[in-house]
Parts: structure tokens; sequence; C-alpha cells
């Protein structure tokens, strides 16, 4: 009786273990970016930009060509990459701060020059690294330590839907959001990634999956009420779906 | 041919086909001609980015896939790339940065200025590293050094920056282009291209623990070392015989020669030297100069900047005199030659 492997680690992930909090999405959406770079065939073929924040070091697990950008300047740095290597698969990976705060300017400028790049943009609502101050897609009410008492509109702002801003340039081809709170969303996750690398392939524009995420430790929450945070807090001012495909509009 | 136009035309015979830039003045002839220029050109990259920032980025990612590239701008702009030349030196990646610097700090003026050379000299940014700085006095060593700075950059694999001002950029003068093509850039076996044959690599700038960054630092710092070793370089006149040195580089060496001509035909015996390199600066030839000569006088468009390294040159050795006018004021030679004559009596050379 033989037996038939049915589960194992992505050829597009090395053999570490990842430094990851316990019920992080971090490693979840790692390797659902290396399943699809393994069934697209495009180990060979990506280069990964990864942020200043918690996936920095995404390069220790990624086992494809990596350049770490400063914070915020991803979406710039891959623009660099891609016009002298147009025929790679360039994508960043970014966390809320990284890409809605500091980075607002070069991810919105990419994806209004259509740069066919394409961003993974992961929004815990939280610095998680820095160790838990308030993001721009922090919501309101949302205790962090630097919003004490809760995020509050008149002092401290409204989260920012950067997304559906990227949606409005003229450049970006493919947008959506989706989260990995449960099995349903994971494999949704995976689809969008898959899509947006094809957007980029063919040449359609700029791509950009944002993933709903929790933070467990950011939150102090135990991982399953923090999976159940994102869904009850996030995804009223966050909602799941295309927000823009160019394909279907 | 205006010097912004001639470094444009020498990063492209260079092999330079990427270029991101941000309008300034007075560097926006380069910008403009690199537009145009690239577009002509199969393989030919630019940008007009969103901001300096980033435009170095840009730089940051070209450069890690292996390409010559080239950025420009004019102080204000180039403090707004200063992380990404950190993030440059950090990783080891070669870049061509090119500052025409103008009066400061602030948004100050459009004028020439050399209120830069510390920015230049000391890495702008944070960190312990350094960059090649190169301060050419002419159109033609414009487009000279351009060409040199991308094989410095290749050759060491460090962010070179031409440190010229306002008047070299806009200054018509003829230009020679050596002929026929540039050699290639060398191999490059730490590039991000797609792990196609190879394993997988990387390239970042985090080094968590302090041993390892540590030995980071000290690897680039014996690169710099070797660097001073060898790329050193300064033009000498008229100092066979000198009694006095003027100091000088870039376009206040243009005007200190000029008086220097003038002085010497009146019989004074004064020589000029202008370094070339403003990093590694030729400290081991002012050295020698302070063996046989007494006095050395600075002068700069600024409030004295290069005169520090002159000090720390000559370590006492020497009699040193600093003449600056920073704000983006340009004089004539007449008047410098004023300022060599004064001292030159004043202290009994005559």
């Amino acid at each position: 009786m033989g037996f038939q492997k049915v589960f194992g680690r992505p050829r597009a992930l090395k053999d570490a273990p990842f430094h990851y909090c316990p019920g992080c999405g971090h490693s979840i959406i790692h390797r659902l970016i290396a399943e699809v770079i393994d069934e697209m065939g495009l180990q060979e073929k990506a280069i990964g930009v990864p942020p200043a924040g918690c996936a920095v070091l995404a390069y220790y697990y990624f086992d494809i060509d990596m350049g770490e950008a400063p914070h915020g300047r991803g979406a710039a740095l891959a623009t660099g990459l891609k016009r002298v290597l147009p025929d790679r698969l360039v994508f960043t990976y970014q966390g809320d701060g990284d890409i809605a705060a500091i980075g607002t300017a070069e991810t919105i400028h990419a994806a209004n020059r259509g740069e066919r790049i394409t961003v993974i943009f992961v929004n815990n609502g939280v610095y998680g690294m820095t160790g838990g101050q308030m993001a721009p897609t922090t919501v309101l009410g949302q205790e962090t330590t630097t919003s004490p008492g809760g995020r509050e509109r008149i002092r401290d702002g409204f989260p920012l839907n950067l997304s559906e801003m990227l949606a409005l340039t003229k450049g970006s081809a493919y947008i959506e959001r989706t989260a990995v709170n449960n099995p349903k969303n994971i494999m949704k996750t995976k689809k969008a990634i898959e899509k947006a690398f094809r957007v980029q392939i063919e040449g359609l524009g700029f791509s950009l999956v944002e993933v709903l995420s929790p933070c467990p430790t950011n939150l102090k929450l135990r991982p399953v009420e923090a999976w159940r945070w994102v869904e009850e807090n996030m995804m009223d001012v966050f909602p799941l779906g295309v927000i823009k495909d160019v394909q279907r509009d | 041919m205006s010097g912004n136009h001639a470094i444009g035309e020498a990063a492209v015979r260079a092999g330079c086909r990427f270029y991101f830039g941000y309008p300034i003045t007075p560097q926006n002839e380069m910008t403009e001609y690199m537009a145009r220029r690239l577009n002509e050109i199969e393989g030919g990259v630019f940008i007009q980015a969103e901001s300096e920032l980033a435009a170095i980025n840009m730089v940051i990612g070209a450069s890690m896939a292996g390409a010559r590239v080239m950025t420009s701008s004019s102080s204000p702009g180039i403090s707004l790339k200063q992380e990404g030349i950190s993030f440059l030196c950090a990783m080891e990646l070669p870049a061509v940065i090119v500052n025409m610097t103008r009066g400061g700090p602030g948004l100050g003026n459009i004028a020439p200025a050399q209120s830069d050379y510390f920015q230049a000299t000391r890495g702008g940014g944070h960190g312990d590293y350094r960059t090649i700085v190169l301060a050419p006095s002419s159109v033609q060593e414009l487009a000279d050094l351009t060409m040199e700075a991308f094989n410095l950059a290749d050759k060491y694999r460090i962010p070179t920056v031409i440190l010229g001002d306002g008047m070299l950029g806009q200054m018509m003068e003829p230009v020679e282009f050596p002929d026929g093509e540039m050699q290639k850039p060398p191999p490059k076996d730490w590039t991000i291209t797609g792990a196609r044959g190879r394993p997988s690599r990387f390239i970042r700038s985090l080094l968590l623990d302090p041993a390892v960054e540590e030995e980071h630092n000290w690897k680039l710092a014996r690169k710099y070392e070797r660097i001073a070793a060898k790329e050193v370089r300064y033009e000498a006149y008229r100092l066979e015989d000198a009694k006095m040195v003027v100091v000088s580089f870039g376009t206040a060496a243009r005007i200190a020669k000029g008086a220097i001509k003038r002085l010497r035909e009146q019989g004074l015996k004064v020589g000029l030297l202008r370094p070339i390199t403003l990093w590694p600066f030729p400290e081991i030839v002012l050295k020698d100069l302070a063996k046989r000569i007494g006095h050395f006088l600075v002068y700069e468009m600024n409030a004295g900047q290069m005169v520090e390294d002159v000090r720390l040159a000559l370590e006492g050795r020497a009699e040193i005199f600093f003449y600056g006018r920073p704000g983006g004021v340009v004089i004539t030679p007449l008047e410098m030659s004023r300022v060599i004559t004064s001292k030159y009596y004043q202290k009994g050379l005559g």
C-alpha cells in the first residue's frame, strides 16, 4: 500500500520556520503567495519587495529573488525593477502603515502610471513591528498605544480607505479586498492573488490585493478572538470584494 | 552644449538607459534632455517621478536589477534623496546622482553655490557611510566625470555623486565625447533578476544582529579605504615654485585660476590645488605641499566647509586663510585676485 503526499511546503518557500506571532495572518498570506507562484510556474521569474515592518524578513521565507525597500517606498522601488525587467513578475508586500501612511504618494502614483506591478497590502489596523501604534487603517474607537481611549475622529481623523482611492486612478486594473479570517476567505485571497498576478503578466496595469489580517499580539486578543475582531470591527469599514476589475467593468 | 545637457549625453554614452527625476531649478535642462534622449533610444526609460524620494527609490530598484541608472536634482531635492542614498550605500548598489547645487539652506535661491559640500562628503543621510564625490569645473569635465562616475560606481558598488552648481549646469562650452561605445559595465553576480538557473538571492540593509551589522560596517569601511588609496583626483596648477596655494573646487576653482593667471603675470608666486574628488579628499597631496609651502588660502562659495578638510589634512603644518561667499554670490577673478594679493603681501611673501 503506497502513500501519496497531499500537502507539503510550496517550493517558493524556504525550509525556515516563520517568526510571526501565533495567530498572525502573515504566515498564511506568505504561503498563499508561494502556492500561487508554484502553480503559475513563476519561481524563476518572480521578484518580491518586502517592506519595513513585520514582513521585512520575508526574504528568509520566500525562495525567490527579493529586494528590500525603505519604509513606504515599495511601489517606487518595484517600478525601477519592473522597468528594467519588464518580463518578470514584480510584487511588493506592504503593511498598512507602510502603504497607507508613509508610502501613500509612491503607491498612488505607481497605480496612476499603471505600473505593471502587484501590491499585496496586508491591513491589520495597527503598526505591528513597532509595538501597536495607531495605523492609517485603525478603526474609530480602536485602542492603540498612540490613540489612548480609542481612535477619535476629531483628534485622530478617520481610517483611510486606500484601495478605494487607488481604484479611482485610471492606471489601476484590478483591486480586490479579501481577508484571512476563515478558510473560505483564505481561498478567496489565494484566487485574488492569482488574478492580480495574471493582470500584471497580461500587462493590463496596476494590481493590488488588500488582505484584512489579524494581529493578536497588538490587539491583545487570543488568535480566535482576533479573527473574530477582524470580522466584527474591520469589515464594515473595509468591505470585502472586488473594488475594480477592468476586465469585468 | 550646456553643462546640464553634457551630463545627460555623457550618461547615455556611458550606457545609462534609466533615468528617474523630478523638476527643480537649476538642473531642469538635464531632466528634459534625458526625457527626450531616452525616448529616442530603444530600451531607454525616463520617468518623471512624483517626488525626489520616489525617484531615488526607482534608482534603487533599477540598480538592484543591474542597470546603469542616474538621477539628478539640486540642493533641496538632494536632501530628500538622502534616505535612498543611505540605502544604496548600505546595500552596495551603484548609481550616479547629480547635484547642481543652489543657494541654501531651505529653499534658498537658484544661484550657484557650494553649500552642499558637507552633505555630499559626509554622507548626508543616516548611518556610517561615504559616497564618491566628483567636482567638475568645466562642461568638458562634467561630461568626462559623468562617464567616469558610472565606472567608479560599478567598480566599487557605490553611489557616486557629481557635485556641480547652477553655473556649471547652465554654462555653454564645446564638448568632445570619446569615439565609439563605452565599455560595457562589468558582469554583476549580485543582482536580482529572477532566480533562473541559480539559487534565489536577496538584497537588504536590515542586519538585526549588532555583530553582523558591525562586520558589514567594517566591510564598507575597508572599501572606503581602498577607494581613498586609489581614486584621489586633483589638478595642480603653477605649484612648482608657489609661496601660496589657493585651494578651491568646481566653479570657485575656475574663478581662482583666472585670478592666479593674472597674478602670475604680475610676478606673484601663487598656485592652485583643485580637488576633483571631494571624497576621497587629496589630503596627502596637501600634506606634501605643506612641507615646502607655508600659506594656504581656501576659497569656497559657502561659509566654510572644505576648509575643515584642509585643516584636517594640514594638521597645523601651515597657515590657512579662508575666503567664502555663501548664498549664491559669484565673484569675479578681479575680486579674487585682490583677496589673494592682500594676503600675499600681508604675510610678507612678495
